[in-house]
């Protein structure tokens, strides 16, 4: 360290000295190069694992936030039923998803088939939809509320989503039709596919034989 | 719908996006081979070795055929302002000069300060179509790839409802859940930690999805384009969890986008204290905004999807959430009907990029045969290829040095005596894995599960040259 300060401060006034002719940039060079050669011995005196940057996040500015686990945890307050929801459905989602949920792959529309499927999965033309594929309904609850309708998301009230998630599961003979959805009933649906799912198991060991 | 064949398995779906990615690469494909037999008509050159060209009149015939096609017809004279019009996207127009030397050059900082490419380089990313172009991707042309990284606007994008626009000096990381002191983060927060730089890969899990049952696509660009790497530079996740104080019993973590898809995936606490970074910097500037300005999740050899881009919120949980990406949408479906779930990581695999379907090799005689290889688990420790369809292999040069998660370049030096050959490259990682044939895929899987295909990639060369995307 002490021979690297000698070289740095040697360096400035024989480069100035003998390139630079104005007097004002070396009175900037030299103090430049003091800086430099005292900032590594400042720095290695403590180096902080933890830098207090950033401010505390308030419950207040967390409470838009949302993701709806199995468990319903942080599902809101309403509810919602398949009656309802089919006039949430016709005025918000058949453009796209079809007036009976089938789905329409036209371009620009494209809204996947929500309904049937069931029985097709092990099949050569397996039909996943919310019916046939779908483990739990709180997933669709979360998807309506955070990303649907497609070109105007999250503009369904809370009551809203409950109605056309009701709807859809109604019309997928998974609920019945008078069946109420809300933040108790939703996450006790049992969707027929919920033992569809397995944990990855790679690494294949069929690839080491 | 177009029918499928017996044998093969594929949801409906899925077969129309396979349709609809056949079509597009078809139109694309056209488009070249007019560029190319513009350019052959222009020049002695014939570069007959590349389907497309870097001439500057055969991109005129290409793309602006039509405007041009219509101001002869009106007897109208071309517009005065040639930039706008015949340059391709990410040039500006410039006259050649008869010699250079005679004549001064353009003077500097003619662009605002931010260099263009060439005028003469047209190469573009392909969009494929989904039913909406909001959800749909757009493929890297990893044939006309230089080097291994992606050029920043070649890099391909997937977006599950558009690309956002967001202002960084509003934009807010909020970390919290299973935390000591949930916190807000904005932009500047986060350029204060310290960073780190390192090039990884990303690779979209869909990535030669149209591959299960036969050869489908004719071009690399549309087998293996949704694969681009870059070098990042951000805050590495295990930093801000120390700001935070995870809680015991922390698993997962929650990772949210600020789209208009509010793009969710759950994340392995295991992966993020790993190598999870929180990205701010692609190739020596800020993101671009189709690879999530101003901050993105990095997760370095994971699928892309789970790389959650516009990244503002990080809920720390003793659980997954189960999202619909997770599993409706990222689910690895078998022949039993049972899907596989958090099939994260990207398996090693490499393609040979030339030569590679569509190009046309002029005669016999050398050829530096090129790829990319790559693996989530780790570096390339060693590529392969083969010029039998794999019957014999032969030690492949690696041309860029081996970095965890990130692409390397081989070549292999080729004497092509003009018979009839398949060519074909295997990596192995550093973990001892060998990537996999097809048979193997589909022995273990079935053809059906969509996701991570990464299978030995074969290219015919016929006797005349040609090259196209073969099965064997």
């Amino acid at each position: 360290m002490s021979r690297s300060k000698t070289e740095l401060t040697n360096l400035p006034s024989s480069i100035l000295g003998r390139y630079v002719a104005g007097i004002a940039a070396a009175a900037i060079a030299m103090p430049l190069a003091i800086a430099t050669l005292t900032l590594p011995s400042a720095a290695s005196a403590e180096v902080p694992t933890h830098y207090g940057f950033g401010s505390p996040a308030t419950p207040a500015e967390l409470a838009k936030f949302f993701a709806i686990p199995p468990s319903g945890k942080g599902l809101p307050p309403g509810k919602g039923t398949a009656a309802k929801g089919a006039e949430v459905y016709a005025n918000n989602c058949s453009a796209c998803h079809g007036d009976h949920l089938q789905g329409i792959s036209t371009k620009g529309l494209g809204g996947p088939q929500l309904i049937g499927g069931r029985g097709t999965l092990a099949s050569a033309h397996p039909v996943k939809t919310v019916e046939s594929y779908w483990p739990y309904a709180t997933t669709l609850f979360d998807y309506v509320k955070r990303a649907m309708p497609f070109n105007a998301p999250g503009s369904l009230t809370d009551d809203e989503v409950y109605d056309v998630v009701a709807y859809v599961l109604s019309q997928s003979k998974i609920i019945k039709p008078t069946d109420v959805m809300n933040a108790q009933s939703l996450p006790k649906v049992a969707m027929p596919n919920k033992d569809g799912f397995e944990p990855d198991p790679r690494p294949e060991l069929g690839l080491y034989r | 719908m177009k029918k499928a064949e017996p044998n093969l398995v594929t949801d409906e779906k899925t077969q129309r996006m396979i349709d609809g990615m056949i079509a597009t690469e078809q139109r694309h494909m056209a488009e070249r081979a007019a560029q190319t037999k513009a350019a052959e008509a222009d020049c002695d050159c014939k570069e007959g070795m590349f389907p497309s060209i870097t001439n500057r009149r055969g991109f005129l015939f290409a793309a602006g055929s039509t405007a041009i096609a219509a101001a002869a017809a009106s007897g109208g004279a071309i517009a005065q302002d040639k930039s706008a019009s015949q340059a391709p996207a990410g040039a500006r127009h410039f006259d050649v000069p008869a010699d250079p030397t005679k004549v001064q050059g353009e003077a500097i900082g003619v662009n605002g300060g931010y260099g263009l490419r060439s005028q003469f380089e047209s190469e573009t990313r392909v969009l494929y179509p989904n039913p909406t172009d909001y959800t749909s991707w757009s493929l890297t042309p990893l044939d006309k790839m230089l080097g291994n990284l992606t050029a920043s606007g070649l890099h391909f994008v997937r977006d599950h409802n558009g690309t956002p626009t967001i202002d960084p000096a509003k934009h807010m990381l909020y970390v919290h859940g299973m935390v000591d002191k949930p916190l807000k983060l904005t932009m500047a927060d986060i350029k204060r930690f310290p960073s780190v730089t390192r090039r990884h890969f990303i690779e979209c899990s869909g990535n030669t999805l149209t591959e299960w049952t036969k050869p489908t696509m004719k071009t690399v660009q549309g087998t293996h384009g949704l694969l681009s790497t870059s070098e990042w530079t951000g805050v590495l996740f295990s930093t801000i969890a120390r700001e935070v104080g995870l809680k015991e019993g922390s698993a997962w973590v929650l990772a949210e986008g600020a789209d208009s898809a509010v793009m969710t995936r759950s994340i392995p606490m295991e992966k993020m204290l790993s190598d999870a970074m929180l990205a701010y910097g692609q190739n020596g500037e800020a993101i671009r905004p189709e690879q999530g300005y101003p901050l993105r999740l990095l997760l370095p050899g994971y699928e892309g999807n789970t790389q959650i881009k516009w990244l503002r919120r990080l809920e720390v949980s003793d659980k997954p959430f189960m999202t619909r990406e997770e599993t409706s949408k990222y689910t690895d479906l078998l022949p039993n009907g049972k899907a596989r779930q958090f099939t994260l990581t990207m398996d090693a695999k490499s393609v040979i990029t030339f030569p590679s379907g569509d190009m046309k090799l002029p005669g016999p005689g050398f050829y530096n045969v090129t790829g990319f290889a790559w693996s989530g688990h780790g570096r390339i420790q060693s590529v392969d290829v083969s010029t039998d369809g794999g019957k014999t292999w032969y030690p492949a040069r690696i041309d860029s040095t081996p970095e965890p998660m990130c692409t390397v370049r081989f070549s292999y030096p080729w004497m092509w005596d003009g018979k009839n050959a398949v060519l074909q490259s295997r990596c192995t990682d550093e973990t001892g894995y060998i990537q996999p044939t097809l048979h193997q895929l589909v022995a273990l899987r079935g053809a059906n599960s969509t996701y991570h295909l990464n299978a030995i990639q074969s290219w015919g060369i016929a006797n005349d040259g040609s090259v196209t995307n073969v099965q064997v």
